[in-house]
């Protein structure tokens, strides 16, 4: 099964996250990751959902998000020049100097941000496409990690 | 400008959408809503005895009439008890509008006495739901439920109103249209779709037209007689198609599927062309999947985008309503040689026909009969509950029209009969309407009897008592080596409860017993001269089958026939 981004513009009301969180599970399809947020129209929300899914059922779950009222557009954006991105913050064990030295030194080489540094911890802060998050997270995954919490995707169409 | 009650608004809105009956029943949160519509003279409230008999009454409204049907609640159990109602609804896409009542808003979310979260609870159930919030939104959001329920794909359409909200007060402003950004139903079919179309008809040497309950939503029985008899390629329907197409004429193959005549299921899958309209290609049809129509080119209309491709891979889709694509088709479409395939329909229909081994007892399949010919003159609608009672009326009864056959496809409700005999009762007086009912379903909303001897509409509940849940039995018989669990409603004949000749007469009703094949057509006549409801009990043979069936999961070609 292949991954595929859908950006989807529903109506900013009460309850659609969970009309289209309930689809997604009443109808047996896999989200990897869904992003909401407030669009330039603070009427409009933006969705951006990672399905997994074959050609067959991807078909399926852009209909079925189309047959939504609330649903105002259905944009597939697999294959697209797209700007897409993630977020993570990711707590580090830094009780020993030596690997606090390396791991903000792993921070300035990748160009992530250091978000606070504790007496036992350093948390990292980095924000691009996949890959990139992925690549930190395995540099840093040796020292240690204490706590990390990954956005789903956001993304848009490039011009 | 005055401003009026949230109660008053919504009626008012009903008003507004030419309400004239809506089924319900009473509860804590709902007063100040019903006090309303009591002092409402043009809206006549039809007091159910259970808030399930008062859904399944609005939907039975619905499929009689084509309009809207409409039934409120209280909150909590009230609500909950709607469920089934609205889910029948959804799967059969039928318009109606759900009130019901809710807590006090400030009240929503703290465990509240009789409260349920009635909004996500039928989230999955509806086509669309509402929890007002505001007085000031009443209004529209009526206007819009209206508007979703009966547009598009039908189906049911919630509203959750707070009891404050009733309270509250705004100005009565009535939107003359809607606008919802996220729903614009496609009408018109691609033309360049139907060119294909008419010219896959064009060169076809085996089609079959395979229209499902679309056609009778979307009013698109004539169009599609035309289509046919222009192109005369032969009808068969779904349960859910039934009446869309003349039973009777030459052309008509009847129901297909697991319970479908054998050359209705011969056909299609000998088919080179296989035209769906207004169906979904439900299991229950097709069979096994990979097996369902293997040499067809499968064309399939539809209003909905998202019945297309769902179970079948489709060569020609075409998105649309089925009057306006029909009608278009009939235009461009001409007749392709199919004398040949006639004649092989004719010699499945002289091979296989629909038929029982009339050994002298009480057959279910002759009491259809009979109820079809001694009222072949009148206006009958014809509703079951679901099992054995069902499937004998698919293929017993010849449907001449549309909506006079209402019957729980989707679902597959137990207990719908009744309730939607009231409903369509009170949606079309002049038409007799029956209930063929098991002894196992009928229990399920028995209640309503009150309702129908009370609001004196006269229906006809026709029991065929086999003393089992016989569709259950009858699977249990061939594939679970006779093992009845739990299928035994009464031992032996003497031991047969209730008595439902002696219910009928405790409700105020009429109770005819009948046990001997002679007396049939003359209880059937007695039932239909009765002026009030009556339940005509029928002893029939306990373990008569319905054939032909296909076991589930199989291929549509592999039927039982019980008469071989």
């Amino acid at each position: 099964m292949a991954k595929f981004v859908l950006s989807v513009l529903v109506e900013n009301k009460f309850g659609v996250l969970a009309r289209v969180s309930g689809l997604f599970s009443a109808r047996g399809f896999n989200i990897s990751s869904l992003a909401v947020g407030e669009t330039e129209d603070p009427e409009v929300s933006r969705m951006t959902i990672v399905v997994e899914a074959d050609a067959k059922i991807l078909d399926q779950v852009k209909k079925q998000l189309n047959k939504l009222i609330d649903v105002i557009k259905v944009q597939d954006l697999t294959g697209e020049d797209l700007i897409a991105r993630e977020l993570v913050i990711i707590k580090i064990s830094a009780a020993n100097t030596k690997n606090r030295e390396s791991i903000i030194k792993i921070a300035e080489t990748t160009g992530a941000d250091v978000a606070d540094v504790g007496k036992k911890t350093i948390t990292i802060e980095e924000t691009g496409d996949e890959h990139k998050i992925n690549a930190l997270v395995e540099l840093l995954r040796p020292y240690g990690v204490v706590e990390m919490v990954r956005t789903g995707k956001v993304a848009l169409q490039s011009e | 400008m005055s401003t009026m009650k949230g109660a008053e608004i919504l009626v008012k809105s009903l008003l507004k959408e030419n309400v004239e009956h809506v089924f319900g029943y009473p509860g804590g949160v709902v007063i100040p809503l019903l006090d309303q519509l009591h002092r409402e003279s043009k809206i006549r409230f039809i007091l159910t005895r259970h808030e399930q008999g008062a859904a399944h009454a609005a939907d039975g409204y619905a499929r009689a009439t084509g309009r809207v049907g409409v039934c409120i609640a209280t909150s909590g159990p009230g609500a909950t008890n709607l469920v089934t109602g609205i889910a029948t609804a959804y799967m059969d896409s039928i318009p109606m509008v759900a009130i019901t009542g809710q807590v006090k808003s400030t009240l929503i979310g703290n465990d509240a006495f009789q409260e349920a979260d009635i909004v996500g609870i039928t989230r999955s159930i509806t086509k669309h739901n509402y929890l007002v919030r505001n007085v000031e939104d009443l209004a529209r959001t009526v206007k819009e439920a209206f508007y979703i329920a009966s547009t598009g794909r039908p189906g049911p359409v919630l509203i959750d109103l707070p009891v404050d909200v009733q309270f509250a007060t705004a100005e009565f402003k009535y939107p003359a249209s809607v606008d919802i950004k996220g729903y614009k139903p496609t009408y018109k079919g691609h033309i360049k779709q139907i060119e294909k179309i008419a010219e896959v008809i064009k060169k076809s040497k085996r089609p079959v037209l395979y229209v499902g309950g679309g056609v009778i939503l979307s009013g698109a029985s004539e169009e599609l007689s035309k289509l046919a008899h222009k192109t005369e390629i032969p009808v068969t329907m779904t349960m859910m198609g039934l009446g869309a197409f003349p039973g009777n004429d030459p052309l008509s193959l009847g129901m297909l599927g697991m319970h479908g005549t054998a050359y209705a299921n011969h056909a299609v899958q000998s088919a080179d062309l296989l035209i769906a309209v207004g169906a979904r290609f439900d299991d229950r049809v097709t069979g096994r999947l990979d097996t369902f129509a293997p040499n067809a080119t499968v064309v399939h209309i539809d209003i909905d985008p998202s019945s297309v491709s769902k179970n079948v891979e489709v060569h020609i889709p075409v998105v649309g309503d089925a009057k306006d694509v029909l009608r278009e088709l009939t235009r461009l479409a001409e007749k392709p040689d199919v004398e040949a395939w006639h004649q092989k329909i004719k010699e499945w229909k002289k091979e296989l026909p629909l038929g029982y081994k009339d050994s002298g007892e009480l057959k279910p399949q002759y009491i259809i009969e009979q109820i079809q010919d001694v009222t072949k003159d009148k206006d009958v609608i014809i509703c079951t509950e679901v099992g054995q009672n069902q499937m004998w009326s698919t293929q017993f009864y010849k449907f001449l029209k549309p909506r006079t056959w209402i019957s729980s496809g989707g679902l597959g409700t137990m207990g719908f009969g009744l309730p939607a005999a009231i409903g369509a009762q009170l949606g079309k007086p002049e038409s007799i309407v029956f209930d063929i009912a098991g002894d196992g379903s009928i229990q399920m909303n028995i209640q309503e009897m009150a309702t129908a001897v009370i609001e004196r509409l006269p229906v006809k509940i026709m029991i065929l008592n086999n003393g089992y849940l016989g569709m259950v039995r009858q699977w249990q018989e061939l594939f679970y080596e006779r093992r009845y669990a739990f299928t035994v409603l009464a031992e032996d004949v003497h031991n047969y409860c209730p008595d439902f000749v002696k219910l009928a007469e405790s409700y105020g009703a009429r109770g005819i017993r009948v046990t001997k094949k002679d007396d049939v057509r003359n209880a059937v006549k007695e039932a239909v001269k009765t002026e009030g409801p009556v339940i005509v009990e029928f002893m029939i043979s306990r373990e008569e089958n319905v054939f032909p069936m296909v076991p589930a999961g199989e291929s549509i070609s592999n039927m039982l026939h019980g008469l071989a």
